[in-house]
C-alpha cells in the first residue's frame, strides 16, 4: 500500500532523473529518456490503484493542505494519462524540433521531455489542493513549466509571440489569484477551503469584501480554463506553441483549472450572486467559443476555439453543481482532444496545419482519417462516442436544475459545433487529395491512437466505469 | 434473433471497410436481415400485447440505462419495412465512382441505425441508434450526391443535429419528470409510470412540445421541412430510399411510441397546434409539390406532404387512426423508396430529371414505367395498394377522433381538408407520370435501356409488398392493433 503523497514525490524524482540524464549523459539518443519517462509514469499510474484507502479524519498539519479523496485520485490518474500521451506525441514531434532549426543542439531535447513530467507533478498537486496557498503554489508549478514549454521552439517567431503572450497574461492572472486569496484571507482569516466555507456561512463577515475576493479568484481560474472574457490568449498561444504542448495545455491545464473551480465552488456558493455570475460566464463562453470556431481554417486554431467552447459546456456543468458530470466530460474531452492533436502532429509534418491540408486524408492514410473522424464526431457529440455521454450528462444536469437559458443556448451551439467539426471530416473524405503519398505512422503512435479510439467508443457505450471511479 | 437483425448490417459495414467483397457482403447482410425479420414475423405471437424477443443488458446502473431491445407489433412492421427497403436500396446501388466500400458501409450503417432505433426499448439507445445514421447521411450526400450536394449535406446534417438535441432534452425531461425512485430510460418502466399517472400534466405539456419539435424536425413537419426536399433531391438514390423510406419514420414512430402513451395530457393540450401544422403539410406543401419542375424535387416534396396524413392519424389518438398511421408509415416507406429508385435510375441514364427534358420514356423503359406507375398509384392512395388501407383508416379515425370533443370541430374540418390532399397528390403524381413516361419522346432518349433483369428483383420485391399489403392489410394490421390497444386503453381509463 502506498500513501498518496508518495505519488507526486515519485513523479518529481522521475523528472529530476530525466533532467540529470539530460545534463550528464550527452551521448545517448534523447528519445530513450521519453520512453523511460513513459514507463515511469505508467508505473506511477498503476501505483494509484494500490493506495492506502483512508486519509486522516482530522484535517490538520499536512492534511489540511492536501486531500486524497476520490476526486483527486481520479484526476491524478487523469494527469498521468494525459502526460503519457503527450510524451508519445512529443516523440513524434522531435523531427519538427530538430529540422526547423529550433534547437541548435540536440541535447536540449531532454528538457522537452522532463518539463511535462514536472508539470504532471504540479497537476497532481493541484487536484489534491484544499488550501488556497497550496492551490497557488501548485498552479505556479504548472504555469512556470508551461512558460518554457510554450516557447520551446525559440527560433520560431510565432512560438516566441505565443510564449510572451502566455507569460504576460499568466502573470496577470497569478496576480489576480494572489490578490483574491489575500482578500479572502483578510475577511475570514483562513486559507483552508473547509474553514473558509464555514466562515462564509457565518453571517457576520463582510460579504462585499468576500465577493470581491472570490471574483478575483474566479478571474484567475477563468484564465486557466479559458473562459470568456479571459480567453484572449488561447487562439494565439495554441497556434504558436509546439503541438504536443498545445494538447497538454488544452487538456491538463484546463482539467486542473476545473478541479480547482469545483473545489472552491462550495465556499463561493455561500456568497450572493456567485451562481448567476458562473451561469453568465458559461453562456458567454459557449457562445463565443462556438461562433469564433465557425470561420477558422487553421485546424490548430480551430481546436483552440473548440477548447473554449468545451470549457463553456463544462462551465454549464459547474453552474449546475454537477461535479461527477464535469469529471466525466473532462475524461471524454481528454480522449478526443488528445486523439485529434495526435493526428494533427503527424499530418502537419507532411503538409500543414490548415484544414485544407487534410484534403483527401482518407486516401492517403485511412487509419489517420478514421482516428480524426472519431475525434471530430466525439467532439461534436454524436452518440456511441464518449463526447456524447459527456454532453448528455451535462445537459441532464442543466435540465434537472431548470437552467432553461443554458440548455437552449447549449443546444443551439452544439448544432453550430457540428458544422466546424464536420468541416474537417468533409476535407478528409470528400475533397480530392493534393498529394497522393502514404503517411507513415510509427508503431507507438498507432497503438496510442488505437487505444484512444477504443476508449472513445467504449465510454460511448458503457460509461459506468468512470462513474463508479468517481463515486467511491 | 433480434440482435442478429440489428447487428447484421453494422457488422457487415465494418467488414466491408475492413476489405471483404463489397457488394456480395452487403447483399448477403441485407438478405440475412430480411430473412431473420420474416422469421421474427412468423414467430411473433401477434395476439399477445407487450414486447417480445426481449433482451436487456445494463449499461449504467446510476442512470438506469439498459441496452434493451424487443419488438411489439408497431416496431415489428417498421423493422420489416427497414429490412425490405435496405435490401432494395443495396440492390439498387450499382458501381459508384469512388470508394465503393465506404458507400455500402454508409448505407448499412443507416440501416443498422434504423433497425436499432425501432427495436430499442430504452430511450437512450432509441435516440443513439437514430443518430448513428447522421454522419453516414452527411457523407453519402456530400461525396456521392448530385446537384447542390454541399449545401444539401450541411443543411440536413445541422438541421437533424439540432432536432435531435431538442429531442434529447425532451427525453431527459421525460426521465426527470418521474419520481427519483422510479426513474428509468426503459420504455416499459415509463409506460408503467405513466399508467400510474406519475407524470404531472404540466410537465407533460412541456415534454410533448419538445418532442413534437424534435421529432417534427426529423419528420419534416411543416415549418421544419425545408431540409428534406433539397437533401432528397441531392442524395444518391439508395441513400434517399433509406432516408425517406425508413429513417424519417423514426420521428413518427417516436410520437406513437412515446408521446401518445406516455404523455396523454400533453398530446391533448397540443392537438390543435399539431392539426394546424399537419394541414399546412398536406395543403400548402401539396400545392408546392404541384409547382415543382423537377422529378426529384417533386418526389422530395411529396414525401414531406404525405407525412401530414400520418401526423393526422397520430393526432386522432384512437385505435383506428393510429393503426392507420402505422399502416401508412409502412406503405409510404415502400412506395417512396420505389419512386426514388426509379427516379435515380432515370437520372443515371439521362443525367436530368427536369420534366421538360423528359417524356415518353415508357417507350424505351417499359418496365421502369410500369413500376413507377404502380408506385405513383400507391402514393396517390388508389385502392388495392398499401397506402389506401392506411389513408382510409386515418380518415375514419380522424373523423371520429379519440379526444371526445363535442360536435363539429377541428378534426372534422381537418379531415375534410386532408381529403382534398388526395386530389392534390393525384394531380402531381399523374402529371409527373405523364411528363416522364408518356407523351412524345425526345430523339436523344431513343437508345436508353430499360432496367437490367437483376434490378427488376428489388422492384418486384417492393411492388409485391405494396400489393400484398394493399389486398391483405389485415396480415400487418393485426400485428399493430394490440400495441395501440394497450396504449390507448391506459389513456381511456382516466
Amino acid at each position: 500500500m502506498i500513501s498518496p503523497p508518495n505519488l507526486e514525490i515519485a513523479v518529481l524524482v522521475l523528472g529530476m532523473i530525466v533532467l540529470m540524464f539530460e545534463a550528464f549523459a550527452t551521448k545517448i539518443d534523447k528519445r530513450i529518456l521519453a520512453f523511460a519517462a513513459i514507463i515511469g509514469l505508467t508505473i506511477v499510474l498503476i501505483a494509484t490503484f494500490f493506495l492506502t484507502p483512508s486519509t486522516p479524519e482530522q484535517a490538520s498539519g499536512f492534511w489540511s493542505f492536501y486531500t486524497a479523496d476520490s476526486l483527486s485520485i481520479f484526476f491524478k490518474r487523469f494527469a498521468l494519462v494525459t502526460t503519457i500521451f503527450v510524451l508519445i506525441m512529443m516523440i513524434d514531434y522531435t523531427p519538427v524540433l530538430s529540422s526547423s532549426g529550433a534547437l541548435t543542439t540536440q541535447p536540449v531535447l531532454g528538457e522537452f521531455f522532463a518539463l511535462p513530467i514536472l508539470t504532471c507533478a504540479g497537476l497532481m498537486y493541484i487536484v489534491s489542493a484544499i488550501d488556497f496557498i497550496m492551490i497557488f503554489v501548485s498552479i505556479e508549478l504548472v504555469t512556470v513549466s508551461f512558460y518554457v514549454l510554450v516557447s520551446f521552439t525559440k527560433k520560431n517567431p510565432a512560438a516566441l509571440e505565443a510564449g510572451v503572450k502566455y507569460l504576460i497574461l499568466s502573470a496577470i492572472s497569478t496576480a489576480f489569484l494572489v490578490y483574491g486569496i489575500t482578500w479572502i484571507f483578510g475577511v475570514t482569516g483562513e486559507t483552508n477551503l473547509q474553514r473558509v466555507t464555514a466562515a462564509f456561512a457565518n453571517s457576520d463577515i463582510d460579504k462585499h469584501a468576500a465577493v470581491f475576493g472570490a471574483v478575483l479568484v474566479l478571474v484567475a481560474l477563468g484564465f486557466k480554463i479559458a473562459a470568456v472574457p479571459f480567453q484572449i490568449w488561447v487562439p494565439d498561444v495554441y497556434q504558436g506553441a509546439p503541438t504536443p504542448v498545445t494538447a497538454f495545455l488544452s487538456v491538463g491545464s484546463k482539467a486542473a483549472g476545473f478541479v480547482v473551480l469545483l473545489r472552491v465552488l462550495r465556499p463561493f456558493m455561500m456568497l450572493p450572486n456567485m451562481g448567476r455570475l458562473i451561469v453568465l460566464i458559461a453562456l458567454l463562453t459557449v457562445v463565443y467559443g462556438n461562433l469564433a470556431a465557425l470561420p477558422q481554417n487553421n485546424l490548430k486554431r480551430l481546436l483552440g476555439y473548440s477548447s473554449i467552447a468545451h470549457a463553456g459546456y463544462l462551465l454549464i456543468g459547474v453552474a449546475c453543481f454537477a461535479g461527477q458530470e464535469v469529471a466525466f466530460y473532462l475524461v471524454a474531452y481528454l480522449l478526443m482532444t488528445l486523439l485529434s492533436f495526435a493526428v494533427l502532429i503527424i499530418v502537419a509534418q507532411r503538409t500543414g496545419e490548415q484544414i485544407s491540408n487534410f484534403d483527401g486524408l482518407a486516401k492517403r492514410s485511412p487509419f489517420l482519417a478514421f482516428a480524426m473522424l472519431m475525434a471530430m464526431i466525439s467532439l461534436a457529440g454524436v452518440p456511441f462516442t464518449a463526447g456524447f455521454f459527456g454532453k448528455f450528462f451535462i445537459f441532464a444536469a442543466a435540465v434537472a436544475q431548470r437552467q432553461t437559458v443554458l440548455v437552449v443556448v447549449g443546444i443551439v451551439t452544439v448544432a453550430c459545433g457540428f458544422y466546424y467539426y464536420l468541416k474537417v471530416v468533409r476535407a478528409m473524405y470528400w475533397q480530392p487529395a493534393a498529394k497522393v503519398d502514404n503517411i507513415p505512422v510509427s508503431g507507438l503512435s498507432r497503438v496510442a491512437m488505437s487505444a484512444l479510439i477504443v476508449a472513445i467508443i467504449w465510454l460511448g457505450i458503457y460509461p459506468q466505469p468512470i462513474l463508479n471511479a468517481l463515486k467511491r | 434473433m433480434l440482435l442478429t437483425i440489428i447487428f447484421c448490417p453494422i457488422i457487415a459495414a465494418i467488414l466491408i471497410i475492413a476489405g471483404t467483397p463489397v457488394r456480395f457482403t452487403a447483399l448477403l447482410a441485407a438478405s440475412v436481415t430480411l430473412l431473420m425479420t420474416l422469421l421474427a414475423c412468423v414467430n411473433y405471437e401477434w395476439w399477445k400485447p407487450g414486447f417480445q424477443f426481449v433482451n436487456s443488458v445494463t449499461v449504467s446502473e446510476s442512470w438506469q440505462i439498459h441496452f434493451a431491445t424487443g419488438l411489439d407489433g408497431l416496431s415489428l412492421i417498421l423493422v420489416l419495412l427497414t429490412a425490405i427497403v435496405t435490401l432494395a436500396s443495396v440492390w439498387f446501388s450499382g458501381k459508384t465512382d469512388n470508394n465503393e466500400n465506404a458507400f455500402y458501409a454508409c448505407l448499412l450503417f443507416i440501416s443498422g441505425g434504423a433497425l436499432g432505433a425501432f427495436s430499442s426499448l430504452d430511450l437512450f439507445f432509441f435516440y443513439a441508434f437514430h443518430e448513428l445514421a447522421l454522419i453516414p447521411t452527411f457523407l453519402l450526400i456530400g461525396i456521392w450526391g448530385s446537384g447542390n450536394r454541399v449545401a444539401a449535406a450541411w443543411k440536413i446534417t445541422i438541421y437533424l443535429a439540432l432536432g435531435s438535441f431538442i429531442l434529447l432534452i425532451g427525453l431527459i425531461l421525460l426521465y426527470q419528470s418521474l419520481p427519483a425512485a422510479s426513474r428509468s430510460f426503459d420504455i416499459r418502466a415509463l409506460q408503467v409510470a405513466a399508467a400510474a399517472h406519475q407524470i404531472a400534466p404540466e410537465a407533460q405539456r412541456n415534454i410533448y412540445l419538445l418532442l413534437l419539435i424534435g421529432f417534427g424536425i426529423l419528420v419534416s413537419l411543416f415549418p421544419f421541412h425545408t431540409w428534406a426536399p433539397e437533401a432528397y433531391a441531392s442524395a444518391p438514390a439508395p441513400a434517399t430510399m433509406l432516408h425517406a423510406g425508413v429513417l424519417k419514420k423514426f420521428g413518427l414512430y417516436g410520437l406513437l411510441r412515446l408521446a401518445l402513451p406516455l404523455l396523454p395530457d400533453g398530446s391533448r393540450y397540443w392537438t390543435n397546434l399539431l392539426v394546424v401544422l399537419l394541414l399546412a403539410n398536406i395543403i400548402y406543401l401539396g400545392l408546392v409539390t404541384i409547382a415543382q419542375k423537377r422529378l426529384d424535387w417533386m418526389l422530395g416534396y411529396s414525401s414531406v406532404m404525405h407525412m401530414g396524413y400520418i401526423f393526422l392519424g397520430i393526432a386522432s389518438a384512437n385505435i383506428l387512426g393510429t393503426t392507420g398511421a402505422a399502416a401508412l408509415m409502412f406503405a409510404h416507406g415502400l412506395s417512396i423508396a420505389l419512386l426514388f429508385a426509379i427516379a435515380g435510375e432515370i437520372r443515371k441514364r439521362t443525367g436530368t430529371l427536369v420534366f421538360d427534358d423528359l417524356g415518353g420514356l415508357a417507350k424505351v423503359m417499359p418496365f421502369a414505367g410500369l413500376a413507377f406507375g404502380f408506385a405513383a398509384f400507391a402514393a396517390i392512395g388508389l385502392p388495392g395498394f398499401a397506402n389506401f388501407a392506411g389513408e382510409i383508416m386515418i380518415f375514419f379515425g380522424a373523423f371520429q377522433n379519440g379526444w371526445e370533443m363535442q360536435r363539429f370541430h377541428i378534426f372534422q374540418v381537418a379531415t375534410v381538408l386532408a381529403l382534398w390532399g388526395v386530389v392534390v397528390s393525384a394531380v402531381y403524381m399523374l402529371r409527373a407520370y405523364r411528363q416522364t413516361f408518356m407523351g412524345t419522346m425526345a430523339e436523344r432518349w431513343s437508345n436508353l435501356v430499360d432496367l437490367r433483369t437483376s434490378l427488376r428483383v428489388p422492384v418486384a420485391l417492393l411492388v409485391a409488398a405494396l400489393l400484398w399489403y394493399g389486398f391483405f392489410p389485415q396480415t400487418f394490421v393485426r400485428f399493430v392493433t394490440p400495441a395501440f390497444k394497450t396504449y390507448l386503453s391506459a389513456d381511456a381509463r382516466r
